[in-house]
């Protein structure tokens, strides 16, 4: 595994141990444990109900554990920062319903999500400079909307929705990309392009996917989570847990 | 550096600008027109029309105001017409000081209902509004201080959507039953009026009234372009994200609740201002500024003029008041028809399902004043008539998810996807 922009002293970029989540007393996530080294690319599989979108509503700020430890780079617990705090620590997320500001063109959408001051008066006098300019055509390329740069969010195919979401992920710069089921609404083609770009993206970056298509699994070539009831059902590469007995119970028995 | 289509960026300029145009020749012709045409001429503008004018020059800025924190940043407040009467109260409160010895009861220091209450002297929060300059800064620092801290309660806590609307609306009635109390020091059921003097001038000279409208128009296309700077601005496209996916700006690292908190204080400061400049011009401030009632017909204007435009507010301010004083003066029993009216069409071409929650939430509040007025002392009958209001608000409210749902039902044929494009665009043009 090669880490490539973390510092050699850090374990872990994402630590959860014996994290719990109930709503209405339903255990989403149950005393469930993971370890994403800096500079991974993970792929977290299991199926609907698993618990994946809680656990990232967990690392996110956006839901507290009832209990449990969440680390980010070892020592920052992120169970005592909200949202906006743990987004400008460097993690990022792409929700899985796509959210883009249906408003806003492509390019004030990859604005507004540009690394940078977040505070009232910077955005009010905020000048965008040449190379942060450069920076949002660089990414415009990147998920293929450079033609769409001057259309709204809301005009733009629900795959083309998932790619810009991608792109404001990456321009915001952040160390752990959470990319929530990137390929749901996809055609094959797009499937297969969206695991090439986030292997690309984890060559700079951790990147943790949830995605329930076993070829797009496949295709980013990395160690799989399997999820299921709130904790980790079995982890390794995607050959080894799928001839797991239990996983394949879980799978077939839904 | 602005990145959008050349085309829209076109058409929404030449909105923005014909209509500040229009308002800065207003702001020079009819001076003129009052000044130096002969009484006889059909094109002579009488004062009292002039002051008529320059009222609805402050509802405009107030709708203005409105439109900043709902059509930008999703705050749909209820409460608008609080942050303008405080400013109006600010004013007034120096008003009455320069009225000095000429009251009624002729007392130097106090205004005369102080005198009426037997008071002996002035309660100190009314120190230093005898200074002009003071008594403006407190224009702005009493509504702006007030958001402020609703603001921040309400922001911090992520109190959202119709329970934010709703504490709005408690907001001001709280406020409008302080100030009916005699103890709380402004003038009680009353209010204040028979203003003398402002800033050395007789208030009710021509040349006065000229002034004020003429300082209505000036802040009025002031504050436009103070709100074209925060919406056209990098700011302006973190509100709409804001008001269209709140956690999206936050997942984003933006802080929603300073952002929310800032344009809202901007917001009631605006608001401050237009009570100010409305009360010398309309001779009185009293509670009744306060009335929940008030503060939704200001939504109402900024919705039939346009939401997240700016502009549009502001023709929604101007239209909506001349045609109400058209219709209250000339046939009063119809100006809730053609309100209805208006509604009907606006609906049609609206972007937003609010509409028709305002129209039930007026008409609730239409049977609630006079209901309320009529058995005001009897207990259980106000618990009856709570009830009937709450149904009445949560039926606007249900009506109101009602035309969402059936909008995108409808969506599906294209007439009306095109018709709800079009205003769609505009709004999104920040
Ligand atoms: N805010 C919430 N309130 C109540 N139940 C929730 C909430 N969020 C998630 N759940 C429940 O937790 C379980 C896990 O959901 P989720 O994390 O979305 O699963 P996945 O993303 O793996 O499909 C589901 O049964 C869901 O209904
Ligand atoms: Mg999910």
């Amino acid at each position: 595994m090669t880490v490539t922009n973390a510092s050699p002293e850090i374990k872990s970029i994402l630590y959860l141990n014996g994290v719990t989540k109930s709503f209405d007393g339903f255990k989403a996530i149950n005393n469930l444990s993971l370890d994403i080294a800096p500079g991974e690319l993970r792929a977290i599989i299991g199926p609907n109900g698993a618990g994946k979108s809680t656990m990232m509503d967990i690392i996110t700020g956006k839901t507290k554990p009832d209990k449990g430890e969440v680390r980010f780079k070892d020592n920052i617990d992120l169970t005592r920062h909200d949202e906006a705090d743990i987004a400008n620590m460097g993690i990022g997320r792409k929700f899985q319903k796509p959210t883009v500001i249906e408003s806003l063109s492509v390019w004030e959408n990859l604005d507004l999500a540009l690394a940078g001051n977040r505070n009232v008066w910077q955005t009010l006098f905020f000048k965008l400079k040449k190379a942060q300019h450069e920076r949002i055509d660089e990414i415009m390329t990147l998920i293929g909307l450079s033609e769409k740069r001057d259309a709204l969010a809301k005009n733009l195919s629900h795959g083309q929705k998932q790619w810009l979401e991608i792109g404001m992920l990456i321009i915001q710069e952040p160390e752990v990309l959470l990319v929530d089921e990137p390929a749901g609404g996809m055609t094959d083609y797009e499937t297969m392009e969206t695991a090439r770009l986030l292997k690309e993206i984890s060559e700079h970056h951790s990147v943790i996917v949830v995605e329930h298509d076993m070829d797009f699994v496949r295709a980013l070539d990395c160690r799989v989570t399997v999820l299921h009831e709130g904790s980790v059902l079995a982890e390794g590469s995607l050959d080894k847990v799928s001839s797991n007995q239990q996983v394949i119970e879980v799978y077939l028995g839904r | 550096m602005q990145h959008r289509s050349i085309l829209l960026k076109v058409l929404q300029t030449s909105h923005g600008t014909t209509l500040i145009s229009i308002l800065a020749a207003a702001i020079v012709l009819v001076p003129i027109l009052n000044l130096f045409v002969p009484e006889s001429s059909f094109l002579h503008v009488p004062t009292f029309t002039v002051t008529v004018l320059g009222k609805y020059l402050c509802y405009a800025l107030l709708a203005l105001a409105l439109d900043l924190v709902w059509g930008y940043c999703g705050i749909l407040s209820l409460g608008h017409g609080a942050f303008f009467a405080l400013g109006g109260y600010a004013m007034g409160m120096y008003l009455m000081r320069q009225i000095g010895d000429r009251g009624v009861y002729g007392n130097p220091l106090l205004p005369d209902f102080m005198v009426f209450l037997n008071w002996n002297e002035l309660p100190w929060y009314w120190y230093g509004f005898d200074n002009g300059f003071f008594a403006m800064l407190m224009v702005l620092l009493v509504p702006g201080l007030l958001a402020f801290v609703f603001g921040w309660l309400a922001f911090r806590s992520r109190v959202t959507g119709v329970y934010l609307s709703i504490m709005t609306q408690a907001l001001t009635y709280v406020l409008m039953q302080a100030f009916l109390l005699n103890d709380f020091g402004f003038g009680g059921n009353n209010g204040f009026t028979d203003f003398k003097d402002i800033f050395g001038a007789d208030v009710q000279s021509d040349a006065t009234r000229i002034a004020l409208f003429v300082a209505s128009g000036l802040f009025l296309i002031g504050a436009y372009f103070l709100c074209k700077f925060v919406t056209e601005s990098k700011m302006g496209r973190v509100l709409v994200s804001i008001r269209d996916a709140e956690s999206r700006a936050r997942f984003l690292g933006y802080r929603v609740e300073h952002y929310k908190l800032f344009v809202f204080v901007l917001s009631a400061m605006l608001a401050g201002i237009a009570g100010a400049l409305f009360v010398p011009q309309a001779g009185i401030i009293n509670p009744t500024q306060f009335e929940p009632v008030f503060s939704i017909e200001v939504v109402i204007w900024v919705a039939l003029g346009g939401r997240g435009t700016l502009y549009g507010a502001i023709i929604g301010g101007l239209v909506v008041n001349y045609t109400k004083s058209f219709y209250t003066g000339a046939m009063p029993e119809m100006w809730l028809f053609v309100l209805g009216g208006i509604f009907i069409i606006s609906t049609i071409y609206a972007n937003k399902g609010v509409i028709v929650g305002v129209i039930l939430s007026v008409i609730a509040m239409t049977i609630f004043q006079p209901l309320a007025q009529a058995i005001s002392e009897d207990f259980y009958q106000f618990i009856l008539l709570a009830v009937v209001y709450a149904v009445l608000f949560s039926s606007a409210i249900y009506f109101d998810r009602l035309y969402d749902l059936a909008k995108s039902r409808i969506a599906a044929t294209n007439w009306f996807t095109n018709l709800n494009q079009a205003p769609h665009t505009e709004e999104a043009k920040s």
